[in-house]
């Protein structure tokens, strides 16, 4: 591709002249980011979690995201996960996006009340972060510090009201008004794993109503009822109003398959899975091929728009998972590094097919 | 543990009929009770108020009454503060993630509403609570409020 194409393609928006800016906003997009972009442009997106270091290095930040260039289209920075003391989410997120990531701001409601959470999606809104996702959040007797007191001021449905209130009011809760509202692409979790079974799609229709325009599920590892929800939500419609991304990961054994489904809120193994594992010779392998066939299956569900994986402690496997799945066909997400290498293709093999797969092809 | 407030929930329609027919009344009479002496018994309808809903429904004193929306459960209960639950970590027992020997407060919240006339009401948003009213009484706060506004 000559340089005049390209610059032709930038033209039409394909992305901004510095990787760190926000996208300009299309019609009918309530964000000016990329991971809205692609779920609306009908493709099949892959997110994955990235795991803030214990650490004050931003560099160790750079490193871990850069273990799926090419292979997702936006970067969940967790807020705590498990209770756990790390970096913070919104920090995570800043750092991204000076590098031109498209990162998902998770807000849990554990840690902040309603004034420091306003003040952060603000904030947020202002580092060039455009998605965010609302959850309740683990309670602090799981994670290492029990003895930090539980603010739970909002419940995540509240909060997405939050994000609602202050994207299209263009004012704070109290009822004063923002000079600049936001521009969020808002979504929430569910988790269709886990009892009372029949509320959980009640439980998505709530989140719609309150603004999700995107949700990322628990941990799927039961195929069976990720279909059996998805049918309920396609057929009352609900997978029109908003983009259902299930969650996926690798499972290192049997042996921590076991813990995770004992001791990790609301994730649920089926015994079947456990013994698939227990039956093979090298079950970091199973876990993460059982992972492969379960992102391909999940893209055959009705009303499925993307995955979204959790590779805790295997990211380094994410982009061989996501590639062997196939998912993405010919699409390769865009990452800031990819102009670089395209330019470097250009330059050394002039006449390279365009039925290449380039960063090209991305958005 | 949890025996009252659990009876509570089964019979969540019972308790309902019960309001549904008394309240109209009661809350006459708490109106009327305002009015003829402005904030001097606010004390004791709230002590009231405490022991009668904390007895039957480990109340929390919220002062923003949902019950007759969440199948005569406290959603106050919940130890993540949750009023449009249940959340992602119910447990395979319907018990709750923080407090294994608990029901799930939202989990016995749509069972009870299911035996409610009116139980349709628990899928509706509810903004988490102004936490300024904590410790105040919600039967006062419905008789002060419009009663075109009112929603028993
Ligand atoms: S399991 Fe139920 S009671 Fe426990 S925190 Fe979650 S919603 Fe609240």
């Amino acid at each position: 591709m000559s340089v005049a194409d390209r610059t032709a393609r930038d033209h039409e928006s394909a992305r901004p002249a510095d990787p760190g800016d926000p996208l300009p906003r299309l019609p009918g997009h309530v964000s000016r980011g990329r991971f809205e972009r692609v779920l609306r442009a009908g493709h099949f997106a892959v997110t994955a979690e990235i795991a803030p270091p214990d650490s004050a290095d931003p560099v160790e930040v750079a490193e871990r995201v850069q273990l799926f260039d090419g292979v997702v289209d936006a970067v969940n920075a967790t807020d705590g996960s498990g209770a756990n003391c790390h970096m913070s989410s919104v920090a995570v997120c800043a750092l991204l996006t000076r590098m031109g990531y498209s990162p998902i701001f998770q807000i849990s409601c554990r840690d902040r009340n309603r004034i420091a959470i306003q003040g952060d999606i603000l904030g947020a809104a202002a580092m060039g972060i455009c998605s965010i996702l609302s959850l309740s959040g683990d309670d602090v007797s799981v994670g290492d510090h029990p003895q930090a007191m539980p603010v739970f001021d909002l419940d995540s449905i509240s909060l997405l009201e939050t994000v609602r209130v202050m994207c299209n009011e263009s004012r704070f809760l109290s009822g004063r008004k923002l000079t600049q509202a936001p521009a969020l692409f808002p979504g929430s979790t569910i988790n269709p794993f886990v009892p009372p079974y029949p509320q959980r799609v009640r439980q998505l229709r709530k989140k719609i109503e309150a603004g999700a325009l995107f949700i990322q599920t628990q941990y799927c590892f039961d195929l069976e009822r990720m279909r059996d929800f998805m049918r309920q939500v396609v057929d009352q419609g609900l997978a029109e109003r908003c983009y259902i991304l299930p969650g996926v990961g690798p499972l290192p054994s049997a042996r921590t398959a076991r813990w995770m489904r004992s001791n990790v809120p609301g994730v649920h193994i089926p015994d079947a899975v456990i013994a698939r594992l227990e039956g093979s010779s090298n079950q970091r392998e199973a876990g993460r091929q059982f992972c492969v066939e379960m992102i391909h299956a999940l893209k055959e569900l009705p009303g499925v728009s993307g995955v979204h994986v959790m590779a805790y402690r295997q990211e380094k496997h994410v982009a061989e998972m996501v590639r062997k799945s196939g998912v993405l066909g010919q699409r390769v997400p865009w990452y800031p590094q990819a102009d670089a290498v395209e330019i470097a293709a250009d330059f050394h093999t002039p006449d390279t097919p365009d039925t290449q797969p380039t960063a090209a092809q991305s958005i | 543990m949890y025996v009252i407030r659990q009876w509570s929930t089964r019979h969540a329609g019972m308790l309902e009929t019960l309001y549904l027919g008394l309240s109209p009344a009661l809350f006459k009479l708490l109106v009327l009770l305002s009015q003829v002496t402005g904030e001097r018994l606010d004390g004791v309808i709230t002590w009231l108020e405490k022991i009668l809903k904390g007895l039957l429904f480990d109340c929390r004193m919220c002062g923003e009454c949902v019950l007759s929306s969440t199948g005569m459960t406290c959603p106050m209960n919940c130890p993540k503060q949750i009023r449009n639950g249940p959340c992602g970590g119910v447990r395979v027992d319907g018990c709750c993630e923080v407090k294994p020997q608990m029901p799930c407060v939202w989990v016995a919240a749509w069972e009870g509403s299911q035996r409610m006339r009116h139980g349709q009401r628990i899928e509706e948003l509810r903004f988490a609570v102004d936490r300024g009213r904590t410790g105040t009484s919600s039967w006062l706060a419905l008789a002060r409020t419009d009663p075109l506004e009112r929603k028993l």
